[in-house]
């Protein structure tokens, strides 16, 4: 048997076991070993691969691969150990600008590769075929757009970017430029083979990824970065076909396909079309509203001190949780939990109601629960748990904003109107844990704030929840 | 599969085929798990490390050396982090002891 057919067998059982592992995370119970298959399908892949690499039982190069190979190890070694050492230290906040990272090399990689594979056939002497100054293209730019687009995410959930960045006639630019890559793809599949007009696609797509993610708020970030994760995925299916790769094109359509879906639903999830998502510079909207009506500002809060709050939770029968992105921030997950576990002594119930965009990234709160040990039967999804608010004797809003946002139902101009809420306001009383009185990630004035049955209690939400545990404690 | 249909077509193939199945696998997922597994299949597109070394072990030019180079480090990062990032969020799915 070939060294190809042996590497394309090998390549079917990593395609396998990439499959099995992403059927296994979809279940809680078996995912962690659903990852833990993909990854050995990646090693096999890696390791099939290298009788493919030229020099083995190709020509070798003719200055000698030792050179070649030898880079090939300390690139592995070096990127290992940079992706091993950020990967444990990153904090459990900052996961979704760590996913957005690595999304962006991989996608950057991609183009790298494209370009690669262009220039060596353009210099080469051998045609480049109609197809291939189709799909080369297509690498370079999709990958170029998520690499950008990614390290732009990333530098928004990190908060180096904090507003969403707008400038007149930005939707021109952006077409401008798009226009500019089209006719230079155009160009190099009906007219020149040159590896100029390649490089300069490559260059201006750059810039249409980091254009493209600067208008959009923070707050749809999540959908930006489940969008370029199959972007990636497409440009390296796409460098499959370029070389012939089989892995690489069933491992990047995996990934392009079921990431495409995956930015449905979370668009779904906030009822609002992906279009709307990329191309409505949300943060716009959101500063006309708040200057324009100021129905928030003029009403008074009702604060709450901790002693007050903590005897509305002791008697309550039913108590509803909605945790939200300042929870991460304060890292109060193992206080909550505390809470909830005295809360339970005394008879009460406790559930936690989770948005589908809580935080940054869906499941963002699950996963900080899960760490504090919260059993996952007790987190409801927002169906399941809307219709028992009536029910509730006190929601314990702990950092949650735009999720609780009545505005989404009731006022048309609102930038997330259309969105399904939490209905919190629905319960016999309220109370919200909140740094200060600052509007939410999206930017705009929460009316249940100032709803007659919401009180507020101010401060860091970490401390806000163990003075809640202390003052039970004490009642006992 | 040659003289039957092209490559190029055999390919294509795969492409749509994979699609459907990326479609599949995961839309009973969930919301629970959007988190990791976006995490999990980002690490899978790490794949492009294959693409970085086949580049790399053919590169002469110093630019073609270079962006293999680059290409190896970054597909490698997206591997390696990619499947340790999403272990370390399904650690966290452990049930609580009683």
């Amino acid at each position: 048997m070939s060294v190809h057919s042996l590497a394309a067998l090998a390549y079917l059982v990593a395609a396998v076991l990439f499959i099995l592992g992403m059927k296994r995370l979809s279940s809680p119970e078996s995912a962690r070993s659903g990852n833990l298959i993909a990854a050995v399908g990646m090693l096999l892949a890696v390791g099939a691969t290298v009788p493919l690499m030229r020099g083995i039982v190709t020509d070798p190069l003719p200055h000698g691969q030792i050179r070649n190979y030898a880079l090939i190890v300390v690139g592995i070694v070096v990127g290992a150990f940079i992706g091993v050492k950020s990967a444990r230290s990153v904090k459990m906040t900052a996961m979704p600008q760590t996913v957005a990272i690595f999304n962006g090399v991989g996608g950057g990689a991609a183009a790298l590769v494209a370009t690669m594979d262009f220039l060596n056939l353009a210099r080469g002497g051998a045609a480049v075929t109609t197809i291939f100054a189709l799909t080369m293209p297509f690498s370079a730019l999709i990958g170029s757009v998520s690499f950008a687009g990614s390290m732009i995410a990333f530098g928004k959930l990190q908060g180096f970017v904090e507003k969403p960045v707008t400038y007149p006639l930005q939707q021109a630019v952006n077409g401008l430029i798009l226009a500019a890559i089209a006719a230079l793809w155009i160009y190099l599949v009906g007219f020149t083979r040159s590896p100029l007009p390649f490089a300069l696609l490559f260059a201006l797509s750059l810039v249409l990824g980091v254009l493209m993610v600067l208008p959009i708020g923070g707050a749809d970030m999540p959908v930006v970065i489940a969008l370029l994760n199959a972007f990636t995925g497409l440009a390296v299916a796409a460098d499959g076909y370029n070389t012939n790769n089989i892995a690489m094109i069933i491992g990047g359509t995996l990934v392009g396909s079921s990431g495409t879906l995956l930015t449905v639903l979370m668009c779904r999830a906030m009822n609002r079309p992906i279009t709307n998502v990329l191309f409505s510079a949300f943060g716009k909207a959101a500063g006309a509203l708040r200057s324009g009506s100021a129905d928030g500002s003029g009403k008074a809060v009702n604060p709450i001190t901790a002693d007050e709050a903590s005897i509305l939770l002791a008697y309550a029968q039913l108590v509803i949780i909605i945790p939200g992105y300042g929870l991460a921030v304060a890292r109060a997950q193992h206080e909550v939990r505390e809470l909830s576990d005295v809360l339970e002594e005394r008879g009460v119930e406790v559930r936690y109601a989770i948005h589908p965009v809580a935080g940054r990234m869906p499941g963002h709160m699950n996963v900080l629960l899960a760490e504090a040990n919260v059993p996952y039967d007790k987190l409801y999804d927002m169906d399941a748990i809307n219709s028992d608010f009536r029910r509730a004797d006190v929601t314990l809003v702990v950092g949650a904003n735009d999720v609780v946002n009545p505005a989404a139902n009731t006022d048309p101009g609102s930038p997330i109107y259309g969105m399904p809420i939490l209905k919190a306001a629905d319960s016999k009383q309220v109370i919200v844990l909140k740094r200060g009185m600052s509007p939410g990630f999206a930017g705009i004035e929460n009316e249940l704030f100032f709803d007659d049955k919401t009180r507020m209690l101010f401060g860091d939400a970490r401390d806000s929840v163990a003075r809640l545990v202390g003052e039970l404690r004490k009642m006992r | 599969m040659g003289g039957v249909i092209g490559v190029g077509l055999a390919l294509l193939y795969i492409f749509i085929m994979a699609i459907f199945v990326g479609f599949e696998v995961i839309s009973k997922v969930p919301v629970i798990l959007h988190t990791p597994l976006m995490s999990g299949t980002n690490a899978i597109h790490g794949i492009i490390l294959l693409g970085g070394m086949l580049v790399l072990a053919s590169a002469t030019s110093p630019l073609g050396i270079v962006f293999g180079l680059l290409a190896v480090i970054f597909g490698s990062i997206n591997v390696f982090g990619g499947f340790v990032v999403t272990d370390r969020m399904l650690q966290m799915f452990k049930r609580r002891k009683p």
